[in-house]
This record gives C-alpha cells, structure tokens and sequence, in this order.
C-alpha cells in the first residue's frame, strides 16, 4: 500500500456526491428513493463508515424546529438575529419548515431522540430566545444507521478517493477529478450533476497545542470543498465570518454547555461567575468570552462542580459516548473530576464552517450553488448556524433537486486539457527527488494563520499574511516533496489550505467594517449597515486571486422588529441591585 | 537532502497479542478517518499486526470502538494529554 501507481480510469454516473459524511449520505439516500433509475455515486477521501464531522456520532440536535415547542417563524427569526441580520431567510425557513420531517425519517432508521414521560420530544432551551436543542441519547449509533440506508438504497460507494478539482463544461458541471489516497491512481468521474458534502475547512488555524491534527473539526475536513468551489469559479459568501468556538483548553473539542446547560452546568470566570446569558455559540458570546479573558477574569471555565451526583454522572455519560468520546480519557490523565473541578476552556483557531458560522459556499434554498447542476450542502454551504441536523435536511433538497436537473440534461463536453493539467499540479511533488514535506509546508501556513488572521483583525496584519502566504505558496508549488501516495495526500490538503488561507485573508480585508462579535472583529472599523448590510461573495478573480462583490440580504419573509434585533449584542450579564 | 528521522510518540497503540490482522482483519486500518493505521507484513509479506504508521491521529476513537477483539487504544497525543 501507499506506493505511487500510474493510471487514469473514467466513469460516469448521473450524480456525483463528494463527501460521504452527514449531508453527503442523505442527498444519495433521497436521490436514489426519487428515481431508483439514477446512478448515485457517493465518494469519500475515508471511508464512509466513519467519516466526517460526525465519526463518532452526536449528542443531540441542536436545532430542531418542533410542532409544539418552535415555528419555522421563531426560528428563521432566531437564526437571522444571531447572524447579526446577513441572512437570506428563504433557505433558513424551507430549512425550518422541513427538519421535523428530516428528524421522523432519522427516528425511522433508529436514531433515537430523547422522550419525555408523556412520549413527547424532550427538546431543551440553549438558544437566546427559543427551544430548539433535543438530545440524542444513542447519538452513537447515527454513522451505523446511515451505513445501514446506504447499503439499502444500493448507493454505489466509492472510499478512499479525494476530489482535486472539479471538471466544467458549456457553463455547468461536468464532473470531477479524483486520486486514490493508497496508490495515486486517477478517477475521472463525468457527472451531469455534483454535490459537494466535503465538510469546514477545519484545519486552518493551528490549535494551541500545536499538534496539526488536533482540531477542533474532524482534521480530514480540511477544505477542499471550498477550495475546488473556488477554483471552479463558483461564489463563496461571508468567509471572513470564521469559525471560533470555545473549547475544553488543549483537547479542544466542544465543552458542551448544549448537552449540560439545561442540566445547570454554564459558562463561568475564574470566579465561578456566570458571565453571559446564553451558552449558544455565536459571534457576540465569543466576543464576551474575549473580553472576560481580557479584563483578567479568566481563564474561562465550564462549571458543572455545583450540581448534583446524579446530574453529574448523567452529563458523563452522555460527554464521554458521544460525538468526542476520548473526552473521558482526557479528564482522567488530567485528574480532572466534573464534581470537583471546573474545566477549563479557550478559544479555538479558526476555521470556515456554517455549520456553527456562516462562511460558505453561496447556495439557495435548493442548494444550488452560483454554477449550473453544482449543489452544496453541510458545514460548507453558506445556510448559517446549520449544525448536523441542517446538513441532513439541506443535503436531502440537494440529492431531491439535483435528480430532477439531471433527467433533462446529459453530461457536459469538459476540455481533456484540464485534465492532464490537474495530473501535472497532483503529481509534481512525486517527481522531485528532494524538498519540503507537506507537514512543514501546512504548519508554517497555519502557523501565519494564527499570527496575523486570528481575530481582533489587523489591516497590517492581514496585509502581512498575504506576503507570507505567497512566499509558502512558492515554496508549495516548487518545492514540495512526498514519497508515497499517503503523503500525496495531505500535499493536497496542503494546497486546499493554502486556498483557505488566502481567502480567509482576502474576505476579510474586503468588508471594512466589524461584524459578527469576535469573527470578524476588525478593530479599525464599527459595524457599518449603511455600506455593509450586505452578503460579500468572494470569487476566482481573472488573475487568478480571490475577486470580491457585495450581494444584498434578500428581502426578509419573517420581519425582525427593532427592539428584538439587539437580543445577542446585549447577552453580558448585569448584576441586579438586589444582587449586589 | 536526506529527510530527518525525529521520533514521535504515536497515540494509538495496538496489543499484538490481541490484533487478529493475521486473519486477514483490517478493520481499524478501514474505518479510521485520516487513514493513518496500516498492517505490518512478514518478512514473506503476510499480515502480521496493526500499528499507526503516521502520527496525524484526531483521537476520535472508530478504531478502537469498532475492533473485533479490543486490541486497538487510542491515547491521547502527548502534545495535548
């Protein structure tokens, strides 16, 4: 294994799914139920047993919109406010409107949701205004489940082939071009439509340990998605919104005030002292989270050590089966007890991800992307705050779209030439004899990340990391050196981040104002809405770098009155006189 | 050039005793993400035992829940235990 082959094979299928995580899985499982007749593929870099965000599982939806407890209008409503009002709603209420039914179908292949007494959905209130949280409590079986509706649906899988580039023709899709992560051996795949499922671009920032793997996101997720959008000329919206989330200090994975706020844990200071509001992450509760560190209050912990032994034991045992269930293991090399210890939390590198932001690839509420027959859906299509449950429900109207577009269309003409250019670029770091390991060429590129992108953003700063980006970008195209196909790969994943990089720099340069708390925090510049109430959509440029253009919000179908628009700008908690 | 050979200490630990990748098992070289596992061959080239080959290890644990005979750990990266 792992040794370089030579080889191109090409084969043809109606869809092209690449990505075969969350969304990935349940756009081929609603194609294939629409029209039996269509050739499904569904491609995975992993294997899509275990691939993706949700490799372990999930403790709980955290945005379910549920008869009884929330309207798709409070919703809409929620999402819009927490994205600080740069949201198109259509996407976000057709979201709302159709999870129920997402939800019933998961309930349907034995993911079950915790219940009440009366048998009712147990939905919890993390949000700022409504209820939409519903726990998982065998969150750990949904990749088993989902293995299960694939092999059912008689999807054709296809494990260890990364897409590089996607393939365009006559103004649409055309397919894309893939290697096997074991031999080096090309796919070409002509498709008449493709979705994208590739998960955030989560390995961007460097974590503060230090160790390139440790992520907050699953590290596989390292943004080829957006980076092969891109380079197929397709609009990315709000990349300088970035991903920031806080996190259990050095294993940096989620603390989880979700799963144990509404069993009386929070988010405190070195005091003990809850400090914010609301737990739901969102660009202002970073900010707080910030500020408190600043003002020399921190380090900022999750506090569970009031509660009592049952409620305890019951937080563990959901934090330590699901979703990071090396948690367990980490609290114990630490000696760290939740009945006695508050655990410390830091904030992450950043990231892009609209499953907790809103930087991604445009799409409509069909999941139709800025290219003809070229859908997105998950953590990279831009449907802000979309979690695990908006990445099933929008891949879901992706798979049901794209089924529909390719009945009268057939596969678009593609230039070989791309090709043969795409197999140039892959392989070049396979013919030298000598040079710089992908490893070094990532880290010093995420290293820059931290240096000069991680918000508060600096002008100069930013200006800064484009000239070191450049140079490693030199470095990357003429000096970078594998010996196997393993390492062929993350020479890839290499370029995908370097892509990132530059966009990340790019958009947030472009919108000159702040916005989003602490994602794009540029200190030299107020929220601006008379110049920047606006999407900015970054694109391929002629020249080859990233291109910007404003879009306008679209008009509003659920209004947001005045004084309900400052809801999570105002989340700071203030004493009462009674308090004090 | 000649590449350095720094040693690292890897996360996931394999009991050889335990590991059947012998039979032909390869489960945990199958499921993990970042495919870092592999089978250490023989010298006549049959399959003797898992190991982790590349350290670039998410500590997210597919390896070790989904191994047949519980021969598969996953540590936590000394960078960040």
């Amino acid at each position: 294994m792992d040794e370089i082959l030579d080889g191109t094979t090409q084969i043809d299928c109606d869809i092209l799914i690449i990505g075969g995580g969350t969304a990935g899985p349940m756009a081929a499982i609603k194609a294939k139920r629409k029209n039996p007749n269509a050739n499904v593929v569904l491609l995975d870099k992993a294997n899509v047993k275990r691939s993706g965000a949700i490799s372990m599982g999930m403790d709980g939806l955290n945005n379910s919109v549920i008869p009884g407890y929330a309207t798709p209008e409070q919703y809409t409503k929620e999402i819009t406010i927490a994205n600080d009002g740069i949201v198109d709603q259509k996407a976000v209420y057709r979201y709302a409107e159709e999870c129920y039914s997402i939800i019933e179908e998961l309930d349907q292949f034995g993911i079950r949701f915790q219940k009440d007494q009366n048998g009712e959905y147990d939905v919890k209130k993390v949000h700022h205004i409504g209820t939409y949280v519903l726990p998982m409590p065998n969150g750990d079986t949904v990749k088993k489940a989902l293995y299960r509706q694939l092999r059912k649906a008689r999807i054709n899988v296809v494990n260890r082939y990364m897409a590089t580039r996607l393939l365009t023709g006559e103004g649409r899709i055309a397919g894309a071009i893939c290697v096997n992560t074991r031999t080096a051996e090309f796919l070409v795949v002509r498709a008449k439509a493709v979705i994208m499922s590739l998960g955030a671009a989560g390995r961007l920032g460097l974590p503060s340990s230090g160790y390139l793997y440790g992520t907050y996101e699953n590290a596989s997720n390292s943004g080829e998605g957006y980076s092969m959008a891109y380079h197929a000329g397709a609009g990315l919206a709000n990349l300088e919104c970035f991903q920031i989330n806080p996190l259990i200090k050095d294993y940096n994975g989620p603390a989880c005030a979700y799963v144990a706020g509404p069993m009386g844990g929070y988010t405190s200071n070195a005091q003990g002292e809850r400090f914010i509001e609301c737990d739901y992450w969102s660009g202002q509760m970073m900010q707080e989270f910030y500020d408190e560190l600043q003002g020399g209050k921190g380090p900022v912990y999750l506090k569970l050590n009031h509660l009592a032994e049952e409620t305890v034991a019951e937080i563990e045992r959901v934090l330590h089966i699901v979703e990071r269930p090396t948690r367990g293991h980490f609290h114990k090399g630490r000696g760290t007890d939740y009945r006695k210890d508050m655990i410390e939390m830091h904030i992450s590198e950043i990231g892009f991800c609209s499953g907790h932001s809103a930087s991604g690839v445009f799409v409509d509420e069909r999941a139709r992307t800025t290219i003809e027959g070229l859908y997105a859906a998950g953590d990279m299509a831009n449907v802000p705050h979309n979690y695990m449950l908006g990445a099933f429900t929008n891949g879901a109207f992706a798979g049901l779209d794209a089924v529909d577009f390719v009945k009268d269309v057939d596969f678009a003409e593609f230039d070989m030439a791309e090709v043969d250019a795409e197999r140039t670029r892959v392989l070049a770091p396979t013919k030298r004899d000598d040079g710089v390991p992908p490893n070094q060429i990532e880290y010093k590129t995420r290293r820059f990340v931290n240096d000069y992108l991680q918000p508060p953003k600096v002008t100069a700063k930013m200006e800064l990391a484009q000239r070191r980006f450049e140079e490693v970008r030199n470095d990357m195209e003429n000096q970078m050196y594998v010996r196997d196909s393993h390492e062929l790969m993350r020479s890839l994943e290499a370029s995908a981040i370097m892509d990132c990089a530059d966009m990340a720099a790019a958009a947030s340069l472009y919108r000159t104002e702040s916005r989003w708390g602490l994602y794009h925090n540029r200190v030299e510049y107020e929220r601006d809405d008379e110049n920047w109430f606006c999407h900015t959509i970054l694109t391929k440029g002629d020249d080859g770098k990233p291109a910007h253009a404003k879009k306008a919000v679209d008009d509003y179908i659920v209004e947001v009155d005045d004084d309900e628009k400052d809801a999570y700008n105002n989340q700071r908690v203030t004493k009462t006189v009674a308090a004090e | 050039m000649p590449l350095a050979q720094t040693p690292t200490i890897v996360p996931v630990v394999v009991d050889d005793a335990l590991c059947i990748a012998d039979k032909g098992c390869t489960v945990c070289v199958d499921v993990c993400p970042l495919d870092v596992l592999r089978i250490v061959e023989g010298p006549d080239g049959s399959p003797v035992t898992a190991h982790m080959k590349y350290d670039e290890c998410w500590y997210c644990m597919p390896c070790e829940a989904d191994c047949p005979t519980g021969a598969v750990t996953v540590n936590l990266p000394f960078l960040l235990k």
